[in-house]
């Protein structure tokens, strides 16, 4: 336990120290241009110098991202459900939303931008991260609605089971840890899909984190580039342990892959 | 020798079943299930047993014939017990959850059920592990979980398909032992798959020898030996005659394959 807690945690830790140390040693004796690449300490001054605008930058990412994850996780599990109640819908709509998943929405993005508008940039972000982050969910919870326990969906209609019942009860738990797989899935790609759109599509009004990388790599600003990159990764970090952490909450009493074996 | 004394719960009228793959289940079964009584169906796979057991439940329907319930106007009882040969759990539900389902399903409250489910736990010696989830649980424990949802609505009819087959030896003979007193306590009419000759002697008033291709009732004999049985008769003369019997008619239907 203790072991494995140092494994983990501390290592890792130190290993990051490790290389920070040897980057900012090898670009101040090598005397590396900082448009090249620049010092630990100089993104550090960077982060701190432009604090408020990369925060805030943060703030119009996440909020992307969260909202094109939110509306995955209603998008994908709707209409999985709507898939297991009716094979024929399933067949009618699940290749659409291949196709969909297949299509680069880099090569969408300029269509989806035209159409919504350039008044409304944000909602074309919200599309595009949307289409990246949604079909994990789709597929996964799917895939989990159909291996609900035969036996136990007899045994659901032996006690005279409403369709409702069955769906609640039933299949929908049976789906949790499949579900689960896919948001996890889902929360890094609703997050590409968000600094993608931004790529393409830009950031009308409001600035993301995506745009000042351009924005600072086209005025040479590397250090803040390395600012607003670190920004979006630590972003990466947190939605993956969040998404991890509820996961662990919702199996551990029940689900194989959130238990501890002894040996 | 086929004579029943109580009233048929349960009459089964040329029962047979065709797949759509062509495989006949089933062919012109008929027989009747005496109320109270405890019934083996026996057989190979591929016999048909677990076939008869789902259309007396109602879950496979029978491609001919009829299953009527004398007693009750011919209909099916909307309370019928099933063990399935996997104690069948909801994995994400504590012991209490899962004995609760079939009321749940009714709609009815926890409050208001929650000493019947109380009792059925402790009738097969659970009563300690409500807040359990069935992972933290060995198989013969999960075994009586499926048990007390199987019997928390006091059904009148029990049935169970192949319930201890995936059990060792030991709790299965401890199974065995526990539902014959819950049988008898329990005035149930219970009726049995299993491919064990020595679990259906052991259990039975009556055994139904089933056959294969296609799936039928081969012979239909009496264990007319008196209950409580426990483990003194496994030792007995008449329990190894019955068991010698029945192995005999399996073998010289089987026709040497």
């Amino acid at each position: 336990m203790e072991n494995s807690r140092l494994l983990r945690i501390l290592v890792p830790t130190i290993v990051g120290i490790a290389f920070l140390v040897l980057w900012e040693v090898a670009v101040r004796v090598k005397g590396v241009p900082e448009f090249v690449l620049p010092a630990p300490s100089r993104i550090g001054e960077s982060l701190i110098a432009n604090f408020g605008s990369l925060m805030f930058s943060l703030w119009i990412t996440l909020r992307v991202t969260l909202s094109a994850f939110v509306l995955a996780v209603i998008g994908g599990v709707g209409l999985a459900v709507l898939f297991s109640q009716s094979r024929l819908i399933e067949g009618a709509l699940f290749p659409y939303a291949v196709v969909l998943q297949v299509t680069p929405v880099v090569s969408i993005a300029p269509l989806i931008l035209i159409w919504v508008g350039y008044d409304h940039v944000e909602v074309a972000l919200l599309i595009i991260a949307w289409i990246v982050a949604f079909f994990p969910i789709l597929s996964n919870t799917t895939l989990g609605l159909r291996s609900a326990d035969h036996n136990l969906r007899d045994l659901f209609r032996l006690y005279g089971a409403s369709r409702w019942q069955i769906l609640s009860e039933l299949l929908l738990p049976s789906a949790m840890p499949y579900m689960l797989a896919g948001m996890k899935i889902s929360g890094g790609l609703a997050l590409i899909g968000a600094v993608v759109a931004e790529f393409v599509a830009g950031s009308g009004t409001s600035t993301g984190l995506a745009w000042r990388i351009i924005e600072a790599g086209n005025r040479l600003d590397i250090p803040k580039m390395f600012a607003a990159l670190l920004l979006l990764s630590a972003l990466g970090i947190v939605i993956f342990f969040a998404l991890t952490w509820a996961e662990h909450r919702l199996l551990r009493r029940w689900h194989e892959s959130a238990l501890k074996r002894e040996n | 020798m086929t004579e029943m004394s109580g009233t048929p719960l349960i009459d089964l009228q040329d029962i047979s079943k065709t797949y759509d793959s062509g495989t006949v289940a089933l062919q012109s079964v008929s027989t009747s299930i005496a109320q109270g009584s405890f019934v083996s169906l026996l057989g190979p796979s591929g016999c048909g047993k677990s076939t008869l057991l789902r259309i007396i439940a109602g879950l496979v329907q029978p491609s001919a014939g009829t299953v009527s319930w004398p007693s009750t106007d011919g209909a099916r009882p909307s309370d019928i017990g099933f063990v399935f040969q996997d104690a069948t759990l909801m994995p994400w539900a504590s012991v209490f959850d899962n004995v609760y389902l079939p009321f749940k399903l009714r709609g009815q409250s926890a409050k208001d059920v929650g000493p019947q489910i109380m009792d059925a736990l402790s009738r097969v010696g659970l009563a300690d592990f409500t807040k359990s989830f069935p992972r933290e649980l060995s198989g013969g424990m999960k075994m009586r979980v499926s048990i007390a949802r199987a019997l928390v609505t006091r059904p009148p009819v029990l049935l169970m398909d192949e319930p201890f087959a995936a059990l060792d030896e030991f709790t299965r003979e401890k199974l065995d032992d526990d539902l014959l007193a819950l049988w008898q306590s329990e005035n149930w009419t219970v009726i049995f798959v299993t491919h064990s000759v020595y679990e259906s002697v052991y259990l039975s008033e009556r055994v139904l020898v089933m056959g294969a291709r296609p799936g039928r009732i081969l012979h239909d004999m009496m264990i007319d030996e008196p209950h409580p049985r426990g483990r003194a008769f496994r030792a007995t003369a008449a329990y190894g005659q019955r068991c010698a019997e029945i192995s005999d008619a399996l073998r010289h239907d089987a026709g040497g394959a």
